[in-house]
């Protein structure tokens, strides 16, 4: 045994003082200079993310197997990083409105160490307590406003589901170890690889789709998503939407690709079915909604049927459609969401009627929404058509079925995402003062808006990267 | 030092302007002034940086025969069962490419100027020079481009930077129209290129243009011979639309309607010649085909004596000089259809001097008369305006082929190709199209600028910022043939397809078309100038009454498509739309409507009820259970397991 190395695990304990460092600085600080916080908090995360930089191409295994360190996880925490510090950036005039700056930031931070844990979880224990981690995190986010009655019932909501959820998963964890004798995801591979396949392990297998199906809101496990989201401040639904979701994704691909590759037959069928009626549920729900958090909510519960696509073949370039979309799907998040949160922060509103003539008064965060949706939509030049190319491409031998019905969905979504454009474009405003944006919002928006751009039309360096972490995924 | 940096950083050339675009959008939009000086500024600044690689390339034989490519990876495209396709973008340079470069960037530099005497007061003036940077731009990457995918996005951009430009005044319908003319119709040769460029990629997987040369020498390996003609021929609609050749010329007349700066940018510069080069840059592909070769040359040729014939009974001085550019197109498209890259590519570079030249006289002479174009009405301009008349006249002398100025040269090597190819009915055609050239030009130039001057005109000498770029260009109109005279061919050593050609100097042919043009300027002389009535001239249109009217009306042939359009095109149209009435909107509605209702179907599970989520939760995992039953491979051993 490798005698154990803490550099291995400099990124966790950097972001774990950053957010213990926030926490302690918010009691010290007085009240008029906590929104300093937000900019230490940014800062922060984006000098461990030059650290993780620095870091590329480290690969080992941490005792035996339980930590894993690669350029896949790398990935996946820069992923995170970048999102938390997009959050941060695009929210800080909202949250210095609603008070408690120090729990707020220092709460997103350990959200995103739960994530990164999770993205180098090589056992089923650091697996769950990352988990743990992100989720009691977020419970605490979610019912951040609580002299709001929507956001304490969205809090209780999402605890006593999540829970639920995590029992499920659990009871999938504890069969697989009882069947393999291991909880090393690469040990329960090598076992599971040659043992005949029981019904004992199908029902394990059932368990973790339905955990991490919860986590990813694929349908059925989805339900959820929407009051959660709608209840829960705009900053924490878009973390949620993309953070917690990406790193359940990272997680997923982990257990199922790695650890489950011996039995690929049993589960592949499964994740084709769930991500087709994934795809379909939330593109056909979101069409009648009239708010624009709750539309976002259906929106991100078919952009995670889009996603699942790439584990279906449980090949490298599934994973690297997943990463790949995972990353772009980051900004095209940021964007809407900053968007709804600015204007919820302005007008007191999430109503999609309220929008109207948006284009008049804020030319940016219109052009910015559009964007967003156009690229979730797929629609070249953008970012999202190049993603979703990667994903369906990997599944056109086998799943044509299913390549048909992404397609088709895609252009349902076009639908309800252009229904925004156009009360945003078209219609006059009811209020046409216009709407000033601080700059943090700004850039926030514009980043999201050019990073979409660059990605759809030049997205080689993007691939090359994802190629070379999807790349060390295997060498373990 | 610098030399060796612009080589390598020839992308820079293009970058320039398209930054100025951006800043002007973005940034310099509400000060006029300070967008021009970008504008004008970058493209000074891309210009020093082409003559910079220009002076690279000309001074080290290498390039010729080994172009300087440099390329990045765009994006490659991989699918289960079909080879990769990569598509690069870089840059190639070669002798054709950079003297393209410096020509386009130097031209494109002093169009620039003249435009800021020429824009004054225009409430778009900054944004007339945010698009002149994106046209030229456009072009430059176009030049610059190594691949043919590359060359397609840029060759897009040129045809929607002439849309915005030649309806600047969009205020006046007639732009508009002339606009979205230019743009249907190079959109419809578009789309034959595209398919050309499909082919290409789909027969020898690539669109690098030095792998492309490699492997179409070797067609055979790949594919057959009816292909490559096929895709030669697909190909060669791409140019017939943007260079305005016959039977697609018809936007390029129109296409006056734009400011004069921008007819000069579209005629000398950028956007026609794009075909040109596009022909000249794929000659490999053509010239495996012959019969893909007779046909451009043929279409050349026609073009050529086609254009000419409608110039000469035009009034209005831009379309006359519109349709000398499509005429002297024709002799280019010639000159590459009976091989010759070197007679083209030179007559490319010369035309692009004295055409400049013209255009930018032209918009002169409108600035000082506030837009009357009709040549008949104007006269003895050279008092009131000496240099913009001096330099117009050495324009008029170099389009007619008089030596020693540019256009002699240029076109006789062209003249002299066609012959020792041994095409001799389309060298007659070249000839007489020669001497009509001369006489339709100085037609122009004896009524609007000689004679007895119209007392209601009130002519002016235009600002420096116009009147400067004038004498540079007339100096190039004067001089830019010196480098190929057929005793010391410079050009032909650096630019050519194949092998370098070197014939004996064609005595007679030089000679004839000395005559032919001195011929033309002299019937013109005496129907317009000697003859100050014009009594000839008149009763020479009545006698050919008919012929004269099908002229003036341009064969007609806007009218041909006009009602080819209403009869074919509307009837048609009109039967489609009965059917997407009623079928396909039937089709898309019903989508549409089910879409909906199952949306709003499905939304009544989201009670908001905790206990109804644990539920469907339960029942999910319940349903993913007896979905894996039933799916996978294990499903019997599970169902059956007891029993077994």
């Amino acid at each position: 045994m490798m005698p154990f190395d803490p550099s291995a695990l400099t990124l966790e304990m950097l972001v774990a003082a950053l957010g213990l460092g926030v926490l302690i600085l918010g009691l010290i600080v007085p009240h008029g200079s906590r929104h300093g916080l937000g900019w230490l908090s940014f800062f922060g995360l984006l000098g461990i993310m030059g650290v993780a930089l620095s870091m590329w191409g480290d690969n080992r295994e941490l005792l035996s197997g339980m930590y894993l360190l690669d350029n896949y996880a790398l990935f996946w925490k820069i992923t995170f990083m970048l999102s938390a510090a997009l959050v941060i950036l695009g929210c800080m005039r909202y949250v210095d409105s609603m008070g408690g700056q120090a729990e707020y930031y220092s709460m997103i931070i350990f959200a995103t160490l739960g994530m990164m844990v999770m993205a180098s979880a090589g056992d089923f224990i650091t697996l769950y307590l990352g988990l743990e981690l992100m989720t009691i995190a977020f419970i605490i986010l979610v019912c951040f406003r609580k002299m709001e009655a929507k956001s304490v019932e969205a809090g209780m909501k999402y605890i006593l589901l999540a829970g639920m959820s995590s029992a499920v998963l659990l009871y999938g964890l504890s069969l697989l170890y009882g069947l393999t004798g291991s909880v090393i995801i690469l040990e329960v591979s090598r076992i599971i690889a040659l043992q005949p396949v029981t019904p004992a392990l199908v029902l394990a297998v059932v368990m973790l789709v339905a955990g991490l199906g919860f986590k990813i809101s694929a349908v059925p496990f989805h339900m959820w998503t929407p009051d959660v989201y709608e209840g829960a401040p705009t900053p924490v639904t878009s973390f949620l939407a993309m953070g917690s979701k990406a790193a359940s994704f990272a997680i997923l691909l982990r257990l199922f690709i790695a650890g489950l590759p011996g039995i690929w037959e049993n589960w592949t069928m499964v994740v084709a079915i769930l991500a087709a009626v994934t795809i379909i549920f939330g593109n056909l729900v979101a069409i009648p909604q009239t708010n624009v958090k709750r539309l976002l909510a259906y929106s991100s519960i078919a952009q995670a049927g889009y996603i699942l696509v790439g584990l279906v073949t449980a090949t490298e370039a599934g994973i690297k459609g997943v990463m790949f979309y995972a990353f772009l799907y980051v900004f095209a998040t940021v964007g809407a969401f900053t968007v709804a949160t600015y204007f919820y922060h302005v007008t007191g509103s999430d109503e999609l009627k309220d929008y109207a003539g948006l284009s008049q008064r804020s030319p940016l965060m219109a052009a910015v929404m559009l964007v967003a949706m156009l690229s979730m939509a797929g629609i070249p030049p953008l970012a999202g058509f190049v993603g979703k190319f990667y994903l369906f491409k990997t599944i056109v031998d086998g799943y044509l079925w299913l390549v048909f019905i992404g397609l088709i969905m895609s252009m349902v979504s076009v639908y309800y995402y252009l229904r925004v454009a156009l009360v945003m474009y078209r219609d006059e405003p009811a209020d046409p003062t216009p709407i000033k944006l601080p700059s943090p919002v700004a850039v926030t928006l514009i980043v999201a808006m050019v990073v979409t751009l660059v990605i759809g039309i030049y997205p080689g360096p993007l691939s090359e990267v994802v190629n070379e972490a999807a790349h060390t995924f295997f060498m373990h | 030092m610098l030399v060796e940096f612009a080589l390598y950083h020839a992308w820079l050339v293009p970058l320039l302007p398209a930054l100025a675009f951006g800043v002007i959008v973005f940034l310099t939009r509400p000060w006029p002034k300070l967008s021009a000086i970008v504008a004008v500024g970058s493209m000074a600044v891309a210009c020093f940086f082409a003559t910079l690689a220009a002076y690279g390339v000309f001074t080290n034989h290498e390039f010729v025969e080994k172009p300087l490519v440099y390329a990045t990876r765009w994006f490659s495209l991989g699918l289960p069962g079909m080879p990769e396709v990569q598509i690069d973008v870089g840059v190639q340079l070669d002798p054709t490419s950079a003297m393209m470069l410096f020509m386009v960037s130097f031209i494109a530099t002093f169009i620039f100027l003249y435009s800021i005497g020429y824009m004054e007061g225009d409430p778009g003036f900054s944004v007339f020079f945010s698009y002149l940077s994106l046209f030229g731009a456009s072009m430059l990457l176009l030049v610059i481009s190594s691949n043919l995918l590359q060359m397609f996005v840029a060759w897009g951009l040129v045809g929607l930077c002439s849309y915005l430009l030649i309806g600047f005044y969009s205020h006046k319908i007639s732009a508009r129209e002339a606009a979205k003319k230019a743009f249907v119709t190079c959109r419809v040769a578009d789309f034959g290129l595209l398919l050309g460029l499909l082919a290409l990629q789909i027969v020898f997987g690539t669109l690098n243009l030095t792998e492309l040369s490699e492997k179409i020498a070797h067609f055979e390996e790949y594919t057959t011979f009816g292909m490559l003609t096929l895709i030669a021929v697909l190909v060669f609609i791409g140019p017939i639309g943007k260079s305005g050749q016959f039977p697609l010329h018809v936007w390029l007349p129109d296409a006056m309607e734009g400011p004069t700066p921008v007819s000069a940018l579209i005629h000398a510069a950028t956007m026609v010649v794009a075909g040109v080069y596009l022909v000249g840059r794929t000659l490999f592909l053509f010239h495996e085909v012959p019969s893909a070769m007779q046909l451009v040359a043929v279409t050349g040729g026609f073009t050529a004596l086609f254009a000419a014939t409608i110039a000469i009974t035009q009034r209005e001085i831009k379309r006359i000089l519109a349709y000398s550019t499509v005429s002297q197109l024709g002799y280019m498209m010639l000159a590459l259809g009976v091989g010759s890259l070197t007679a083209s590519m030179f007559h490319l570079w010369t035309h692009a001097f004295f055409k400049a030249l013209m255009f930018l006289g032209a918009g002169s002479v409108l600035h000082a008369l506030h837009h009357k174009a009709d040549v008949w009405e104007m006269g003895g301009l050279y008092k009131k305006m000496p240099i913009t008349t001096w330099t117009f006249v050495i324009g008029g002398l170099a389009i007619a082929g008089i030596p020693p100025f540019a256009g002699f040269w240029s076109k006789d090597e062209i003249l002299v190709a066609t012959l020792s190819e041994g095409h001799y009915v389309l060298f007659a055609v070249g000839a007489f199209t020669a001497f009509l050239t001369a006489f339709y030009m100085w037609r122009m130039i004896f009524l609007a600028f000689f004679g007895e001057e119209k007392p209601e005109n009130h002519p002016h000498e235009s600002p420096w910022t116009m009147t400067v770029p004038l004498v540079v260009l007339a100096v190039g109109a004067l001089g830019a043939g010196w480098v190929g005279t057929p005793w010391h061919n410079v050009w032909a050593e650096w630019i050519f397809f194949g092998h370098p050609h070197h014939g004996p100097v064609n005595y007679g042919a030089m000679l004839l078309s000395i005559v032919l043009a001195a011929a033309g300027i002299y019937l013109a002389y005496m129907l317009y100038l000697k003859d100050a009535k014009k009594k000839r001239a008149r009763r020479l249109a009545e006698w050919f009454g008919p012929v004269y009217r099908m002229l003036y009306n341009k064969y007609y042939i806007d009218e041909l498509y006009l009602w080819f359009n209403h009869a074919l095109v509307d009837g048609t149209a009109r039967l489609m739309y009965l059917f997407d009435i009623y079928v396909v909107d039937g089709i898309v509605n019903g989508i549409g409507g089910f879409a909906k209702l199952s949306g709003d179907g499905l939304r009544v599970f989201q009670s908001g009820r905790l206990q109804n989520y644990a539920l469907i939760f339960f029942l999910g995992v319940l349903a993913v259970a007896v979905l894996m039953a039933f799916t996978g491979p294990s499903a019997a051993s599970l169902v059956l397991g007891g029993v077994k």
